[in-house]
């Protein structure tokens, strides 16, 4: 059974990656840079009429679907996507050849994040993985001229193709004892393969493989080297797009796929999230790197997320994508004003911060307020995201008091990163003697981006109720 | 819309305001922050004097005002007061507006601290008005973030980086411990409402299990309890006070910090009762290290600004004695304490930040006889001193004996101990260090100093001991509001006294008359009505 029509913005999607891609013989060099505002209109027309829309229904015999998670998830990346192009157009200058090539790898990755949302079926999340992660190996190490991002990209290429092995022996493992791929079918007979070994071995080695997307502990390894070494805006759709694709995969095959089994889990969930929080707050301690700080901080907020799945309860997962949306105006923010403002220096030291209050109030204020957010501090998002996650954990209190552990070690984190949280706004005001005083010029493209980012974070946690009301209504469509 | 969003609303839209004022204006941004803060005081009076007449709600609320804000989890944006927050709003505004005149001794980026000041004020004024539980904990954090920041910044001493960084993690840890708390009610109660009269109302009807409240309970109290310095949690208050500048310490030690006690107040003590029945002997020893311990302390320490923080900090220790006592005498007398020493911090704390712009130091050993050069503020602080000690005439002293007279039939030993901790002691280090500060020879150095001698300048210190003053000789402007609304808290914090197999382990040893309510309650009206 075909259904096209629901796929007709992914279709859409590639088209203008090819698109873009070809315009790169027709367009003279010094204007390709532009084509990142044709890419970012046709998104920001799919965005408001192929999902307002919002038909519902499956394709590919079920293995694609479109319910209220894939929209939300659709909607989350799209405006990603058009954030993340327009700190490539800032950042093009710095990309010696192919900035169209950059623009239409965006545009790829951003389908398979697109097809992730609506992955259904072990085949489909497999492939949404590798279109995901294949563009990254690219993105990532994009820079050809710095060794750094060569290095990166190497790092990320051997881990990710490590957990792509994991990933494939996992659903070759669940296939081979199930008989089944398709995530609805697979729900109804997992319950007889709760004690197979080779079974639950092989649900084990898919989670593997998705927490290498999502960065949690222990297979946060690359997250450092890459987040420091990758072109920033690739840094942030690594720290947006694909974090949260992982954690759509995770969604589905947690609580769509395989209820009964992860009803077992909660032990598991609640040390793997508690841990990945502690992890990534104490590591970030010590960072005078910016981009590897916020690297470690995204460790530490994979682990907060978790907190939303660990909760195994509908209102834990309407937290956690409650938080996601917040995230992705937060995240993106700090690295727009990385992008701009470490322009001309070889290393994101946090010192080169200092006297950004003076240099660019705009960026000194959409800096600060996203650590303000990340920290948890009202009235920003990261606020009211944290306490739905904290509240989605006590709640199941009553019937495992590991959650009353889980609750107390996210304390402690939130406590740690005030710390270093703090570090990087006492940089921008307060560090005695900057170097350099100059003004910033800022492009019109930032200084909208900068405002969308703002208001995205106010508007979110000024007025959850709108966000959290499509955050219940996406966490609906998943069965526990 | 309520006066009281007026009043916590004010100050917030004048930051808001601010930002977009280059800071190069220096006297229309000091202006701003001015003239929000002192409307927001007016309309405090205002509401004060207005509160006896004004419409009652169902819930024995007035000023009321509710708009909602997320249905789904019943949070609502809901404003209102009766007897128990009504002083502290009162006094929130005063000392916001006297802080306000005090910084002038801020110097340099003055517009960033306008602004968190402001922040400050509306954020803890908003708290202190909050009927909703996330309301009332999302508007003291935006209130108590700025903390950090204006001691980081505007900070003195050697140890301000220290102080900052002990201060910031000690109140977040506290902070998110009394979340915690307050998350867990919510969900324990399963009212789905964030509400505090509706949660109070469901949970009278349907009370909190023993387990539940034994857990919730002690989060409530120690996550409240760091919040204000209960000892053994109170280390990081002198310092942070020592290091923080003049108008923070103010509002901090004066107003920020009664949240915590207003929060056991309003919410643990009647939401959780049982369980605050089995803690409270706990609570009365522990303020016991407030009361001797600490003055103790205080009695040693060589730097002025030091040993205010730590006579604050001992002053706590009373608060906890009333609202131990669990009695109608000790809540009236704790609610009022905190409505008092609140003028009394931003008193003493705004009088040690002038003489120590003008001299650079607050080793006492280094001053003297500033009463020769400084009349009017040496005048001022020992005046200052002497409600410290609790002297007659001074709203403390009301507070004190109300509190003393309360914990007396409950814990007569503990009563007896901290009786003398508030007579010998505080009197101790309170006159000595006013001998060594204001009399005696004056050393050389001091001769040129300049005492407050325009109007303007004098003010906010003249505001403060008028406030004390009003309220030490007209105590029946606060507890007649206070008593209605403690006697409610009360009957619901000493309901089930007889359920004995709820009590905790704990509170095996008391013995139960002392909580034979009825008994108690006619003695206890007779007498706070007569005081």
């Amino acid at each position: 059974m075909m259904n096209a029509s629901l796929m007709s913005l992914e279709i859409w999607v590639i088209v203008l990656g090819v698109v873009l891609m070809l315009a790169d013989f027709f367009i003279a060099p010094e204007r390709r840079r532009f084509l990142a505002y044709l890419a970012i209109a046709t998104l920001g027309t799919l965005l408001i009429t192929n999902l307002s829309a919002a038909a519902t229904g499956t394709a590919f015999s079920g293995a694609f679907v479109e319910d209220t998670l894939a929209i939300f998830f659709k909607r989350f990346f799209l405006i990603a996507a058009m954030l993340v192009l327009f700190m490539s157009v800032e950042f093009s200058d710095r990309i010696a050849g192919g900035i169209s090539e950059y623009y239409s790898l965006i545009v790829f990755a951003l389908s398979g994040m697109l097809f992730a949302a609506s992955a259904n079926d072990f085949a489909m999340l497999f492939v949404s993985v590798e279109l995901i992660t294949i563009t990254f190996y690219v993105l990532t190490s994009f820079q050809r001229s710095r060794l750094v991002s060569l290095e990166a990209g190497v790092k990320y290429l051997i881990l990710g193709a490590l957990s792509s092995a994991f990933l494939v022996f996992g659903i070759a493992l669940v296939w081979g004892t199930t008989g089944k791929l398709n995530f609805t079918e697979l729900a109804a007979v997992a319950a007889q393969f709760e004690t197979n070994k080779i079974f639950l071995l092989g649900v084990l080695f898919v989670l593997v493989g998705i927490g290498f997307k999502i960065a949690a502990v222990p297979f946060q390894i690359w997250v450092p080297d890459v987040y420091q070494g990758a072109p920033t805006p690739t840094t942030a759709f690594l720290a947006v797009g694909s974090k949260a694709a992982g954690f759509v995969l995770l969604l589905r095959v947690l609580f769509t796929a395989l209820p009964s089994v992860t009803a077992h889990w909660a032990d598991l969930l609640i040390i793997i999230s508690g841990i990945t929080i502690l992890y990534g707050n104490l590591c970030a301690l010590p960072q005078r790197n910016l981009k590897r700080l916020l690297g470690y901080s995204s460790i530490s907020h994979a682990g907060y997320l978790l907190l939303g799945v660990a909760a195994l309860s509908l209102t834990g997962q309407a937290a956690l994508l409650y938080y996601l949306a917040g995230y992705l105006f937060t995240v993106v923010a700090a690295f727009l004003v990385i992008c701009v403002v470490m322009r001309h220096l070889d290393s994101e030291d946090i010192s080169g911060l200092a006297g950004l209050h003076q240099r660019s109030p705009l960026l000194a204020g959409t800096m600060t307020l996203a650590m303000v957010s990340l920290a948890g501090i009202p009235p920003m998002a990261g606020f009211f995201g944290k306490f739905l996650l904290l509240k989605a954990v006590i709640q199941q209190g009553a019937r495992n008091h590991g959650y009353y552990c889980l609750a107390f070690t996210a304390l402690v984190g939130v406590v740690i990163s005030l710390y270093y949280y703090f570090g990087v706004i006492r940089a921008i005001y307060w560090s005695k003697h900057p170097p350099d005083l100059s003004p910033i010029p800022l492009s019109g493209s930032v200084k909208f981006a900068a405002c969308v980012c703002i208001a995205g974070m106010f508007w979110i946690g000024l007025f959850p109720s709108v966000v959290l009301n499509l955050a219940t209504e996406a966490a609906r469509a998943l069965t526990l | 819309m309520s006066i009281l969003t007026y009043i916590a609303g004010w100050p917030l839209v004048a930051a808001l305001a601010l930002v977009f004022v280059p800071r190069n204006y220096r006297v229309i941004i000091r202006g701003i922050a001015l003239l929000a803060t002192l409307i927001s005081a007016v309309l405090a009076v205002k509401m004060f004097v207005q509160y006896p007449g004004a419409a009652v709600d169902a819930d024995g609320f007035r000023f009321v005002q509710q708009v909602p804000w997320v249905e789904s989890l019943g949070i609502s944006y809901h404003v209102g007061v009766d007897g128990l927050n009504v002083g502290l709003i009162l006094m929130g505004a005063i000392v916001a507006f006297a802080a306000a005149c005090c910084s002038w001794e801020i110097k340099e980026r003055e517009k960033e601290f306008y602004i968190l000041l402001l922040v400050m004020s509306g954020g803890i004024l908003g708290a202190f008005a909050s009927l909703d539980l996330f309301m009332f904990y999302f508007l003291h954090e935006l209130a108590l973030v700025p903390t950090f920041i204006m001691i980081g910044v505007w900070g003195r001493g050697e140890r301000k980086n220290y102080a900052t960084f002990q201060i910031t993690l000690y109140l977040s840890l506290g902070a998110l411990i009394a979340l915690i708390g307050l998350i867990a009610l919510y969900v324990q109660a399963g009212a789905n409402t964030f509400d505090i009269p509706r949660l109070t109302q469901y949970i009278a009807a349907h009370p909190l299990s023993a387990h539940a409240q034994n857990f919730i309970f002690p989060l409530l109290l120690f996550g409240f309890g760091i919040l204000v310095s209960l000892w053994p949690f109170h280390s990081w208050a002198p310092l942070g006070y020592g290091s923080a500048p003049s108008p923070t310490s103010m509002l901090h030690a004066g107003v920020l910090k009664k949240f915590g006690l207003y929060g056991l107040i309003r919410i643990a003590l009647p939401l959780a009762p049982q369980a605050a029945q089995s803690w409270m002997h706990v609570l009365a020893w522990l303020c016991l290290g407030n009361i001797l311990y600490i003055g103790w302390v205080a009695m040693r320490q060589k730097d002025l600004n030091l040993l205010i923080g730590n006579s604050s900090v001992a002053h706590m220790g009373f608060i906890f004695l009333g609202i131990a006592s669990l009695n109608l005498i000790g809540v009236t007398g704790a609610e009022f304490i905190m409505v008092a020493h609140g003028f009394l911090a931003a008193l003493t704390f705004a009088l040690s930040g002038y003489i120590y712009q003008k001299t650079g130091t607050l080793q006492m050993s280094e001053l003297g006889g500033l009463c020769r050069q400084l009349r009017f503020i040496g005048t001022a602080l020992l005046m200052a001193a002497m409600a410290g000690c609790g002297l007659p005439g001074f709203a403390n002293f009301v507070g004190e004996v109300t509190v003393f007279f309360g914990s007396w039939t409950v814990f007569p030993l503990v009563t007896g101990l901290a009786l003398w901790g508030a007579l010998v002691i505080g009197a101790v280090y309170m006159t000595r260090a006013m001998r060594t500060v204001l009399h005696g020879p004056l050393p050389d150095k001091w001769a040129g100093l300049a005492d407050a001698t325009s109007l303007w300048r004098k003010f906010p210190y003249a505001l403060l001991l008028a406030s004390l003053f009003v309220f030490g000789f007209f105590p029946r402007l606060l507890t007649e509001k206070i008593t209605p609304d403690a006697e409610k808290i009360v009957a619901m914090a000493t309901t089930g006294t007889n359920v004995s197999a709820l009590a905790a382990p704990q509170s095996r040893g008391r013995e139960s008359a002392h909580y034979s309510f009825a008994e108690n309650q006619s003695l206890l009206t007779s007498a706070a009505t007569k005081q």
